[in-house]
């Protein structure tokens, strides 16, 4: 039904395209174009037939590989597959400090120490941390930047190869980034050729994918984005076709006429992607959110997200592309209780859709506005509860040969106690370690206080750069580059 | 061989393997002499009792007790070991020295009160009591508190633990130390309590000599009082 509606929709509204290559490969694959002009740009109303979209989806490869540094690390997705990665993301404007502080209580004159919580705008240095951070935590799958850099020195034309660079210099896991200037986009697959080890190696091993917010809800193609996607298609990398319509402004607020719409669009920049190279590999993006009546900002943690994303999850699955969804989004601007049942919820309920990559999942609050690395500490444990809850089931024929055994053996010990094989499962990491940021306190939540000493552990373990001569290639061929981030000057 | 045969005793209570049917800590070890079949090696060498005991078995588990201390095991790895050591001792027992009651530590009547059927805690208590070398007497669940001073006086024993989980039982572990009490034995048998409701301030209350406020605890309080 809803991929009937979908389809619907992209024939009649259809989309309205501002980008006149896209609409040459729609028009040249069976599609209607009609021109038209919105405000000072030239623009198409076009009519997607059915039979273009199932076209193009049958040349999707099912199954892609995001490379990474460490070929360890690398994330294999299957459209069909159960598997589900964990990464990080967005570009959050403030980055989040906890300092701890002591008070003195008025009340009983008791010294506590209180985390005291400050915002500072993002810049080069905490995203280079946060890449660091994000290689140290264990659910963390694959890293989206997840600071927005405002540095002074850093300019429309250097931004990108800056921030590829701090990102594939920190962390050796798969790097999926979006391209701020098209004209960037050279210099940015240069440096990751440079890593890979040529044009060839980058293929089989792309240490960097891409994503593209090709569509403007409603149903829009926007111009430079779609330059940016055809191009990436051509180049044969991965590439998300992300789209972010929110229910309520964008979209309509309702389950179905949500899912309807963010399907089409997906499905939109899915069909001009393989239109530009059938066959690319190309990941099914839906990010939609639910605005808040009060101010008609994003909101996150509510169930019609959870109903919105698994929705969408289910369609990529249905038309067998690699999907990417979203979980963890803290609506609290601060760590706390707040933040805990939103981003426990979504963690929870998205992965049932089985996703094969879950974004914005560490340390987001405020929406996507502040990035916490305590948060993110904390959200690498409620991820490690979400993976361990969506295991395979224990529930086999030979475990019910073995609970034979086992019970047997108990019922005629001494005292009759399952420690013995507690102690075996505990052993091979098959029982949950439990909350690891507990305190002893018996007035105070000592959570954060807790994560934040852990934090400072992860923060001080050892860099892995990369190597010498890598970084001399890429200081010697990337203009822009600021010499700051070079680890070897 | 005499050092080689010992330390080989305390590998295997960190491994927690009773004989050579168990698994230990690491796989693979199923097959291989455990604790009980290594007492049986090192008394067939003619390895002293008290080195067996002392610097194996005891060793064993007090290096049990400090990787419990540093986060490395876990209430599991505790339980597995102490049984070790249960086994251990069982060979032990016909070889210890003449005259020697064979109660190490001491003798320990370990019950659940009157009307109260739980026993996990009161479990907990009589392994690791079992393995830190006392000799426990287990009496069981729902034990009337003349029973126990009965065990108490058959048993001759040196202290009586024990246990409750509700708060409607707890005030039985008072009746036990009031038959103590009646049959004159106060004063040579200690009494141990814990469990859920109890506390230090209700141990005091009944005349308890003392209260552990979990499993480790109890056991270290064991040792004070008998030391």
């Amino acid at each position: 039904m809803i991929d009937k509606t979908s389809l619907g929709l992209l024939e009649n509204p259809g989309i309205l395209c501002y980008h006149e290559e896209s609409v040459s490969l729609l028009e040249k694959a069976g599609a209607k174009a009609t021109a038209t002009r919105e405000g000072e740009h030239d623009a198409w109303w076009v009519s997607i037939p059915e039979k273009v979209v199932r076209q193009a989806l049958e040349t999707v490869p099912a199954k892609i590989t995001l490379g990474a540094r460490n070929p360890e690390n690398r994330v294999i997705l299957e459209a069909e597959g159960n598997r589900v990665h964990f990464g990080s993301g967005s570009e959050t404007n403030y980055w989040l400090e906890v300092k701890p502080e002591t008070f003195v209580s008025r009340e009983d004159g008791h010294e506590r120490i209180i985390p005291v919580m400050k915002r500072n705008r993002g810049n080069l240095d905490y995203l280079c941390r946060s890449a660091h951070l994000s290689e140290q935590l264990e659910n963390l799958d694959f890293f989206i930047r997840n600071v927005n850099v405002q540095d002074d020195d850093i300019t429309t034309e250097n931004k990108d190869v800056n921030v590829f660079f701090a990102a594939l210099n920190n962390i050796t896991k798969p790097v999926i980034s979006g391209v701020a200037d098209f004209d960037q986009l050279e210099k940015v697959v240069n440096m990751a050729e440079i890593i890979a080890g040529g044009r060839e190696e980058l293929i089989k091993n792309p240490v960097v994918s891409f994503i593209t917010s090709v569509v403007k809800s409603p149903l829009q193609i926007v111009a430079e984005t779609a330059e940016k996607l055809i191009a990436i298609a051509r180049l044969g990398l991965p590439v998300v076709i992300s789209t972010s319509p929110q229910g309520g402004s964008t979209a309509p607020i309702d389950e179905m006429g949500m899912v309807a719409q963010v399907n089409a669009e997906a499905l939109a920049g899915i069909t001009i992607n393989q239109l530009a190279n059938p066959g690319a590999p190309v990941i099914y993006g839906a990010v939609p959110v639910r605005a808040r009546m009060d101010d008609l900002h994003d909101m996150y943690g509510v169930p019609e997200f959870c109903h919105y994303n698994m929705d969408c999850a289910q369609m990529a699955r249905y038309y067998k592309v690699p999907c990417y969804s979203t979980a963890g989004v803290g609506d609290a601007r601060v760590p706390g209780i707040q933040a805990a049942v939103e981003k426990m919820y979504t963690y929870t309920a998205v992965p049932f859709a089985a996703p094969g990559l879950v974004h914005y999942a560490f340390g987001l609050l405020d929406k996507t506005q502040t990035f916490s690395p305590e948060q993110a500490v904390l959200d690498n444990h409620k991820i490690g509860m979400a993976k361990f809850l969506h295991r395979e089931s224990g529930v086999n024929e030979e475990a019910a040969e073995r609970t034979l055994k086992t019970v047997q053996e108990v019922m005629h010990s001494p005292y009759r106690m399952y420690a013995r094989h507690a102690r075996g499962m505990l052993r091979r990491g098959e029982i949950f370690g439990g909350f690891p940021f507990e305190g002893d306190s018996e007035d105070q939540d000592q959570t954060l206080l807790n994560v934040h000493e852990h934090l400072k552990e992860l923060e001080a373990r050892d860099k892995q750069y990369l190597p010498e001569e890598i970084c001399k290639k890429i200081f010697d061929t990337t203009p822009g580059l600021l010499p700051r981030l070079n680890p070897y000057k | 061989m005499s050092k080689e045969l010992i330390g080989k005793i305390v590998d295997n209570v960190l491994q927690g393997r009773r004989n050579k049917d168990d698994e230990g800590i690491e796989e693979g070890m199923a097959g291989e002499p455990g604790v009980a079949e290594l007492v049986q090696d090192a008394i067939d060498s003619g390895i002293d009792t008290d080195e067996i005991l002392l610097n194996g078995l005891s060793r064993g588990m007090e290096m049990v007790g400090q990787k419990y201390e540093t986060g490395e095991y876990f209430i599991p790895d505790m339980l597995t070991a102490a049984e070790a050591v249960e086994e251990g001792m069982k060979v032990m027992e016909p070889h210890l020295v003449k005259g020697e009651d064979g109660s190490g530590k001491g003798k320990v009547i370990m019950a659940t009160v009157e009307k109260d059927l739980h026993d996990i805690g009161k479990n907990l208590v009589s392994i690791m009591l079992k393995g830190a070398g006392f000799t426990v007497v287990d009496l069981g669940i729902d034990v009337p508190a003349a029973r126990i001073a009965e065990a108490a006086e058959e048993e001759k024993a040196n202290l009586v633990g024990l246990s409750a989980l509700l708060n409607t039982t707890m005030s039985n572990m008072g009746d036990v130390v009031k038959e103590l009490e009646k049959k004159g034995l106060r004063d040579k048998v200690k009494v141990l309590i814990g469990g859920a409701p109890t506390s230090e301030d209700f141990a005091q209350e009944i005349g308890a000599d003392s209260y552990g406020k979990d499993a480790f605890a109890a056991i270290r309080e064991a040792e004070k009082l008998l030391k």
